[in-house]
Parts: structure tokens; C-alpha cells; sequence
């Protein structure tokens, strides 16, 4: 599966991370060869096996419905970068 | 009737009425302080991680069996990719393949017709927090209190043909939800919201034409108007030649009308994948039938039983048995008043207009069931005429008190000395020779004006029926 430059990009602005231009070459090739791999696992015949929906064969445990966490704003906004009257604070954004 | 078909699916979220978050053991509370119950799972800060709350699972299990869905026996949390500031995972947990709710059913009534409306799926999701964007010049203030709270979206399939029936499906949900406890059903806070998928077709085509989704529709109003207004610009759009993009439009109440929301330059991609932080979660035939022997009446069901053990029509039934709080206030007057048809006439005529006038929910009711329950009665042993009973009700409303108290410190028990009212008729006989003469010459509509003039000597306070009879009696029998 090949994958073009424009899809890089793509991928990285979904995931909001910078590229310039080197990198995305560079990447092009990481996601061709992880891909690959993928096409190659595709082969194993799979018929009768029943799907793995998570790698520990464990199930979730459930917490009581119950409150236990305790009001620690002022903690948690001491580290935000800004914050006033108890909001966070991050540049206008509007759809 | 238009050529075109109007072809509508609805999801809904409804907030799950927990003490606790999905994933945190933050409260789960409306109207706090700006993040004060949001904890480090909820603000996503490294190195937290997810535990599902048992009571959202139980809440989820409630509904699938009251819309008679299937359950699947392993369910599966899955991450939605987005970023947004009242987001700070940078991603919602969310259910994607496996939702614990599958295809089930709900049954509407429009008019007199019943209708069922499939339900695709129902999944858990947290909500995300609150962005407020004009407070601050140039900033955006973040409330992440809701963050993490329980969500279950309900996805109905594209099964409506009308905003009435769109109406009735919600309104039909909103009374499930209410009475299983899920939730409160608040649509002024939120607690349950409701995007709509529109789309028409020319009448017998098969296939659906493209469609717009609505948000923002807060209210059952808001559903009806909001569909009214988007089926007419899609009928001038593609009556005009035009063509119907995919599009997601918001609705404003104050003009009434949807507006596109500025299209994203790319399609969204969320890019969902399991969530390696949660296991699957194993649903228990157990678990299941512990949740069945806790299920209250539903609606439905509740209707049906209203029709057959206390006779009522289908339509007095559908509107007393509406939700739990109206049946139940229904059913202590009842008790008492020992008439279904003309308590059902009382809840949803003099009360109703009372509270709807007060903006009042039936359980702030300001004359409790039992009191108007006594006041029917009174109607019924023929203590008062139901005209008096409305002045009585009228006074419990404005000054509360019991009915019995009421009727005799005014005076206004119906007259039972049949020798005082045979006095009064004959008065009202004697000094009207005129339309005693037109009666007689076959006029018999003056009937209503000699029991006019006989109720206001006794100040409306003959047995009506006493009166008619009196009366037929003296103009018929000549003299």
C-alpha cells in the first residue's frame, strides 16, 4: 500500500502535529513499512477464530456508583496557564 | 397533501442520572461552581485511568429492555479523535463496534395511530465540558465540570414521517427515560438533547434522499419547528432545481429557521480504535435478569392497564398515564373519587389549565390528589353540581384548603329541601307568564331559561338534575 505526501499531512493535522517538509518524506516510508506488515497479516487465515477485542483476556471490572473525588481546583489550576474565575482560560475559539 | 415524503431518524443524548461520573468518582451534579467536580480523570491529566461506573452499565441494561432491544453480551469502549478545548483528553470515550444496546423498538402514538419506530442502537459516552465563548474579549472559558459525565445516545432509524411523529417519539422516550429512573429528562439543562436527521423524497421512491442533521433542538417545540422549517427549505431548494448538500445546520429559536454551520474544510475522521485503557465489559445473563425484576411500569404498559381497570378510553389513558407523576396522581384521586372518566376530565381539564397556567410540574400541584379526589366525590353523591365544584376549585386553588371545609363555610351545598326549590320554581313560573306561553306553544328551548332564573335565586345551588325534572314537570303539566 503506498501512501502519498498529501496523506501525511493529512495525518498530521488530525493528530495536530507538526511536519515540515523532511519529515513527511521520512514518514511516508514508517507508514508504508508498518502497513505492509499489516497487509502481510492479512493473509493469515482467520475463518472460526473469534475476534480478540483486547490483548489481556480480562474483563472490566465495575466501580459503586459512589463519590470519592474530592474538589482539588485550586491543586489543578495551579498549573494551568491561565485560569480566572475558576475557568480555564485558551485563545477564542468558534466554530 | 405535498408530493414529497418527509423521512426523519433522531439521536438522542440523555444524561444518566448517576451519583458519580462515567469513568471518575467526581459528582455528577448540575449548576456547580466552574470545575469544581472535575478530578484528574475527568481533566485528563498522564497517568489516570478509566473505571466504569456499575450504575451507568444497570441504567443502560433498564433501557434496552424497556424498548425490548438486544443486549449484546460483551460490550466495547472505543476513543473518538477531535480536538477542542472542553475536550482535554483530545478524544471522547466513546462506543463505536459492540454498543451495549442493540436494535430494538419503541411504540408512538400519532392521532389514533400507533406507530413503531426501530432503534438502531443505544451507547455510553462521556459528555465533554463547557466552552463559553463570550465572556472574555478574545478568550475562551472552560468548565470541565460536565466532562465525563454519563451519556447515552440513542440512535433511532430513519422511521418518521412527520415532526408529529418526530414530537411523539421524543416525548415517548422522555417518559421511558423518566420512569426508569435514567434520568431527569431536563431538556432546559441539558439533561437531554436531540439532533434530527432530515431528508425528503418524492412520494413512493424508495431511496432516501440526501440528508441535513439539526442540532440544537432543546425542546419538543423546537423538534416540530425546527423539521417544519428544514422539509419546506428542502422542498424550495429542490422544487427550484437545486440539490441538497450533507450538511450539519443549527437551529435558532429566535428566528426560527436553520442556518448551514460553516462546513469544515474536510470531512470529520475520527479516527475511532478501541480503547486500550478499558477491558471489554462482560454483560451477564445475571446481570440482565437482576435488572428485569427491578423494572418499573412503562408507559405502555401503564396505558394498557389504565384502559382496563378503570374503563377509560384510549385517549383519556393516553393523557393521565402520559408519565409516572400523572398516574400516580390519577390514581390517588381516583381512589377516592370512585369515577375514573370524570377524574380523568378533572386532571386533564381544570387541573391542567392550572398548572399549565403556573408553570407548575403535577408534583407541585397546588391541590394534592387526595383533595381533589374529596371535591369529585362531593360531585358524585350529588353534595355539589360540578358548576360549584369549579368555584371550590378555584378557592383551593388561590387559598388551598380541604373541599368538605370549603363547601360548608360558603354555603355552597346543593339544595336538598325539595319543598324550597318547588317554591322557587313556582316563583320563577308564576312571574314569567310570557315564556311560560311560548313553552307551552312549543318553544321548549326556554327550558334553559327557567333553569337560568331558578339557579341564580338559589345561587347556582340546585341539583341541576332535581331542577330539570321540577321544572318539566310544572310547564308540562299545564295549569
Amino acid at each position: 500500500m503506498s501512501i502519498d505526501a498529501e496523506q501525511v499531512r493529512r495525518i498530521a493535522h488530525l493528530a495536530r502535529i507538526g511536519l515540515d517538509a523532511d519529515e513527511a518524506d521520512r514518514y511516508i516510508g514508517d507508514l508504508e513499512s508498518i502497513l505492509g506488515m499489516v497487509e502481510r497479516m492479512r493473509a493469515v487465515p482467520t475463518d472460526g477464530v473469534a475476534p480478540l477485542p483486547h490483548p489481556i483476556d480480562l474483563q472490566q471490572r465495575l466501580r459503586p456508583d459512589v463519590v470519592t473525588e474530592a474538589d482539588q481546583r485550586d491543586l489543578f489550576q495551579a498549573d494551568a496557564p491561565a485560569v480566572a474565575e475558576g475557568f480555564y482560560l485558551v485563545p477564542r475559539v468558534v466554530e | 397533501m405535498s408530493n414529497w415524503e418527509t423521512v426523519i431518524g433522531l439521536e438522542v443524548h440523555v444524561q444518566l442520572a448517576t451519583a458519580s461520573k462515567l469513568f471518575s468518582g467526581a459528582p455528577n451534579r448540575f449548576g456547580a461552581e466552574a470545575n469544581r467536580q472535575a478530578s484528574a480523570v475527568d481533566l485528563g491529566l498522564p497517568g489516570v485511568l478509566p473505571v466504569l461506573n456499575e450504575a451507568v452499565v444497570h441504567m443502560a441494561l433498564r433501557f434496552g429492555l424497556a424498548v425490548e432491544a438486544q443486549i449484546s453480551p460483551l460490550t466495547q469502549f472505543a476513543r473518538k479523535n477531535y480536538f477542542y478545548p472542553d475536550l482535554p483528553k483530545g478524544y471522547q470515550i466513546s462506543q463505536l463496534d459492540h454498543p451495549i444496546i442493540g436494535p430494538g423498538r419503541l411504540e408512538i402514538v400519532v392521532g389514533d395511530q400507533a406507530k413503531t419506530i426501530g432503534i438502531t442502537r443505544a451507547h455510553l459516552e462521556e459528555d465533554a465540558g463547557k466552552s463559553i465563548h463570550d465572556q472574555l474579549p478574545g478568550l475562551t472559558a472552560v468548565d470541565l465540570n460536565r466532562a465525563g459525565t454519563p451519556l447515552l445516545e440513542i440512535v433511532s432509524e430513519p422511521d418518521m414521517r412527520s415532526a408529529a411523529e418526530a414530537v411523539a417519539y421524543l416525548r415517548e422516550l422522555h417518559a421511558i427515560v423518566r420512569d426508569l429512573g435514567i434520568s431527569d429528562g431536563n431538556m432546559n439543562e441539558g439533561s437531554m438533547r436531540c439532533d434530527a436527521n432530515v431528508s425528503i423524497r418524492p412520494r413512493g421512491e424508495r431511496t432516501l434522499g440526501t440528508r441535513t442533521e439539526i442540532k440544537n433542538l432543546n425542546s419538543f417545540r423546537f423538534l416540530e419547528k425546527a423539521i417544519e422549517f428544514e422539509v419546506e427549505r428542502q422542498i424550495e431548494v429542490l422544487e427550484g432545481g437545486g440539490r441538497i448538500h450533507q450538511e450539519t445546520r443549527l437551529y435558532d429559536a429566535q428566528r426560527n429557521e436553520t442556518r448551514s454551520m460553516r462546513s469544515k474544510e474536510e470531512a470529520e475522521d475520527y479516527r475511532y480504535f478501541p480503547d486500550p485503557d478499558l477491558l471489554p465489559v462482560a454483560i451477564t445473563p445475571k446481570m440482565i435478569a437482576e435488572v428485569a425484576r427491578s423494572m418499573p411500569e412503562l408507559p405502555r404498559a401503564r396505558r394498557q392497564r389504565f384502559c382496563e381497570q378503570y374503563g377509560l378510553s384510549e385517549y383519556d389513558a393516553r393523557q393521565v398515564a402520559a408519565d409516572r407523576a400523572t398516574a400516580a396522581y390519577f390514581e390517588t384521586c381516583v381512589a377516592i373519587a370512585e369515577d375514573p372518566k370524570l377524574t380523568a376530565n378533572w386532571v386533564m381539564g381544570e387541573l391542567a389549565s392550572i398548572l399549565n397556567r403556573d408553570e407548575l410540574g403535577i408534583e407541585a400541584s397546588p391541590v394534592p390528589a387526595a383533595a381533589l379526589g374529596t371535591l369529585i366525590a362531593r360531585i358524585r353523591d350529588a353534595t355539589i353540581s360540578s358548576k360549584i365544584a369549579k368555584t371550590v376549585f378555584d378557592i383551593m386553588v388561590a387559598e388551598g384548603g380541604e373541599p368538605d371545609a370549603i363547601i360548608e363555610a360558603r354555603g355552597l351545598r346543593q339544595m336538598s329541601d325539595s319543598g324550597e326549590l318547588e317554591r322557587l320554581v313556582d316563583e320563577v313560573i308564576a312571574a314569567n307568564p310570557a315564556q311560560v306561553e311560548q313553552f307551552r306553544a312549543g318553544k321548549t328551548k326556554l327550558l334553559g331559561f327557567f333553569v337560568g332564573q331558578v339557579m341564580k335565586a338559589t345561587g347556582g345551588k340546585a341539583n341541576p338534575q332535581q331542577l330539570n325534572d321540577l321544572l318539566r314537570g310544572r310547564l308540562d303539566g299545564g295549569g
